[in-house]
């Protein structure tokens, strides 16, 4: 414990010194946040600063081997230095599916080499991925997915089309799941396979959303090479390299229930909105609705902190992520539809403007994906009960 | 501190549920019911509950107690929960323990904590007037009167009221809120005890001039109002525990329902539509149980504990035993609706437990309020 307190006075020296006062504040725009890669363009001198200050130290991926580019730490001094970055409210260096998603199957599954290809470019936010897992006629059953990969040898030949590719015009590698047997049971032949998205017969196509924007893609291949020594685990066992990712993935998106360290929490944006009569909120409808939610976005926190200190510990909870999943994106959407009340009429206006007028109505569009993305709320629903709660079918 | 058990709580949860789960499960609770016992729980189990020194648990060492903490008790009362145990746990050993150790004068402490850790001596908060809960508004007065006090009024639904030795009793007197020590046998008490519909008991309680000596004082004199408000988180926390205990066993009791009931050829936990609805209380249980333990270690943490906290708490396990135990029976179909099946049992305790010091409702405004909305 006296090690962990001398780690907390030294990372709370280091940040105070290190992360500028530009990026101790939450993100106001989607543009504010630090995506990396080969077409990164820093939105200032500070945020790229704070990236390259990180990643010296490995702290874009704290618990990874130093050896990748990681911090090498322990579960307990990664707590501290979260607790440490959320005290000034610094923003994170790097958003990164390369750390969210592909980095945990990586280093569980990976080779050496592939490791030390793959993964440092990531901690330093240099490459930017891209995931390729549902398709046009493959959503939540992921596993009849057509993707067609022929083995030519040393390469396969691939061809088909992935859909929602997130930021797939923004990606410079993209993982990626292929059929490699067509006669097998559909979960036996699929193969996890990389390329890089430059790589000739590649190309993408912007989906439009309900919310204007297009944060993801229709991804093509034609006839494009992908080298066999790109593949994650065994030929045709790609399925494993898949749910593994998989419920890092659900987890990543059920921090979005969690209110981002910095920001105004749902009662207090309705207080300054409505006001207050006798130190209660005006609306008493939207008060205890409000109360509610706040209660279960506290619930969440609180289990999810849990979670993580029982897989220190040594007792694991099991497949909770699709419970995370579940409940994360659900409260997101509340946390939406609560912001959208307390705007009332000026939450319609869709043109954008001073204040963020218009960003709003954008965002609680956006949210109605939370709960489809990574696997539908019903598929997490369906995954706990047989996988947790043992009922049969 | 970390949110999991450590290997002394862990011990103390095992022995908790093997002792209960083979000297008072949910039968114990339909016996004492049909033989219509006098006070609802057993003196029996009582006192081997004292030789497992769980009445001690919240006590110091130097008052022959065990100095648990709440985290301690807590862990027990979620045993209890689980096999609906009627016994004086959570009212003396918790919220009685709680009061003498955190405001009781060193003469309070050296007679009743002994006592109170051998299990010898029962204690009940009387602070309830009103139907819905109004702790703060309170009528009953303790006027004072040379060396003494005359207290008048009259408690309403007091747990653990019709056994209790000693109330520990919330008053006016003349400058604000003042708790008082009041034995049972003092002159002018007097108790009204009934039956609940859990078939635990509880009194009404009505003090008419009753003479009480200035040392009964608890606590400060005319400032009382944050001990009595301490004193309710803690009981509200031990109540939450309860319940956690409780919506556990009664879904665990339903999943096992689900997969050996057969209807149209099939279990019928292999229908969706159970499925779903049993994965996401699986989800809410897992959120109360990351509450429960907060709160109870915040208890042990923070000298003045976290309102916020406990409200929060008390109102989410409210509404989740409530939603277990309610599903519990819909998800049994008919048999839940029979006396002879032990699930109804789960929901009229939840209705009890919910209600004791403010229900779901109550804490979700306190809760905001606490917030400052």
């Amino acid at each position: 414990m006296a090690d962990n307190g001398t780690f907390r006075r030294e990372t709370r020296d280091w940040l105070e010194a290190n992360c500028p006062e530009s990026m101790r504040q939450p993100y106001n725009y989607e543009a504010d946040a630090c995506w990396g890669g080969r077409n990164c363009k820093f939105q200032s001198e500070d945020q790229k600063a704070w990236l390259q200050r990180m990643a010296s130290r490995g702290w874009t991926v704290p618990t990874w081997p130093k050896e990748y580019g990681g911090g090498g730490l322990d579960l307990a001094q990664a707590k501290i230095l979260k607790q440490e970055l959320a005290r000034i409210n610094a923003r994170p260096p790097l958003e990164s599916f390369g750390i969210s998603m592909l980095g945990p199957p990586l280093l569980k599954f990976g080779s050496e080499e592939l490791k030390l290809q793959h993964l440092p470019p990531i901690a330093r936010g240099e490459i930017r991925w891209a995931q390729g897992y549902s398709e046009p006629n493959a959503g939540s059953d992921l596993a009849s997915l057509q993707m067609r990969a022929d083995d030519m040898g040393d390469h396969f030949i691939v061809n088909g089309s992935k859909i929602w590719t997130s930021y797939g015009d923004k990606g410079d590698w993209m993982f990626c799941l292929v059929r490699t047997d067509f006669e097998a049971k559909k979960h036996a032949g699929i193969t996890f396979v990389m390329f890089d998205m430059t790589t000739e017969g590649v190309s993408t196509r912007p989906i439009k959303l309900i919310s204007g924007k297009s944060p993801f893609t229709e991804t093509f291949l034609d006839n494009v090479r992908v080298e066999k020594n790109q593949v994650i685990g065994e030929i045709n066992d790609g399925w494993t390299i898949a749910k593994y990712l998989l419920s890092h993935e659900r987890e990543m998106i059920a921090g979005a229930g969690i209110l981002a360290s910095g920001s105004l929490p749902v009662s207090e944006v309705a207080a300054r909105a409505l006001g207050r009569q006798n130190g209660i909120l005006s609306e008493p409808m939207l008060r205890a609705d409000i109360a509610r939610f706040e209660i279960d976005e506290r619930c969440l926190a609180l289990t999810i902190e849990r979670a993580r200190d029982e897989v220190k510990a040594g007792v694991s909870l099991g497949a909770v992520a699709s419970m995370f999943k579940y409940y994360g994106t659900e409260l997101n959407k509340r946390r939406y539809e609560l912001l959208m009340s307390v705007s009332g009429q000026e939450a319609l206006q869709w043109e954008g403007g001073e204040d963020g007028l218009g960003e709003l109505p954008k965002k609680w569009l956006r949210t109605k994906g939370n709960s489809i993305e990574g696997g539908t709320s019903e598929i997490q629903l369906n995954i706990v009960a047989k996988r947790i709660l043992g009922l049969p079918g | 501190m970390a949110l999991v058990l450590n290997e002394e709580q862990l011990m103390l949860k095992d022995s908790a549920r093997s002792f209960l789960d083979s000297q008072a499960p949910v039968s114990h609770l339909r016996e004492l019911r049909d033989s219509e016992d006098r006070e609802g729980f057993s003196r029996e189990l009582w006192a081997e509950m004292a030789d497992m020194g769980w009445p001690a648990i919240l006590v110091p060492e130097q008052y022959g107690g065990l100095g648990y903490g709440y985290t301690g008790i807590g862990i027990v009362l979620e045993e209890t929960g689980r096999n609906l145990t009627p016994s004086p746990l959570l009212c003396t050993a918790m919220v009685g323990a709680a009061a003498i150790v955190k405001a009781g004068s060193d003469e309070q402490r050296e007679s009743l904590l002994p006592a109170v850790a051998g299990g010898q001596h029962l204690l009940a908060l009387a602070c309830d007037e009103s139907s819905r809960h109004a702790p703060h508004e309170i009528t009953t007065t303790a006027v004072k009167d040379g060396e003494s006090y005359r207290i008048s009024g009259r408690k309403i639904n007091v747990a653990d009221g019709h056994i209790a030795e000693t109330f520990i009793v919330s008053t006016q007197t003349a400058n604000g809120v003042s708790l008082f020590l009041v034995p049972k046998d003092s002159g002018g008490v007097s108790v009204e005890p009934f039956r609940q519909l859990d078939t635990h008991h509880a009194a009404n309680v009505a003090f008419d001039q009753v003479v009480v000596n200035k040392s009964s004082l608890l606590g400060p004199l005319d400032d009382g109002l944050g001990l009595l408000d301490y004193l309710l988180d803690v009981g509200r926390t031990g109540a939450s525990a309860e319940m956690l205990g409780l919506a556990q066993e009664v879904f665990s009791r339903t999943l096992d329902y689900l997969k050996e009931r057969k209807q149209f050829g099939v279990p019928i936990g292999s229908f969706q539509a159970l499925q779903h609805r049993a994965a996401q209380l699986f989800g809410e249980l897992e959120m109360c149980k990351s509450l429960v333990l907060k709160a109870l270690q915040t208890l042990d943490e923070e000298p003045d504990g976290d309102p916020e906290l406990a409200s929060l708490t008390k109102s989410k396990l409210g509404e989740t035993a409530h939603l277990a135990a309610t599903e519990a029976i819909q998800m049994h179909g008919g048999i839940g609706m029979t006396d002879d099946f032990d699930i109804g049992f789960f929901l009229k305790r939840c209705k009890i437990l919910d209600n004791l010091y403010g229900d779901s409702l109550y804490h979700l405004d306190r809760f905001a309020r606490l917030r400052g909305y």
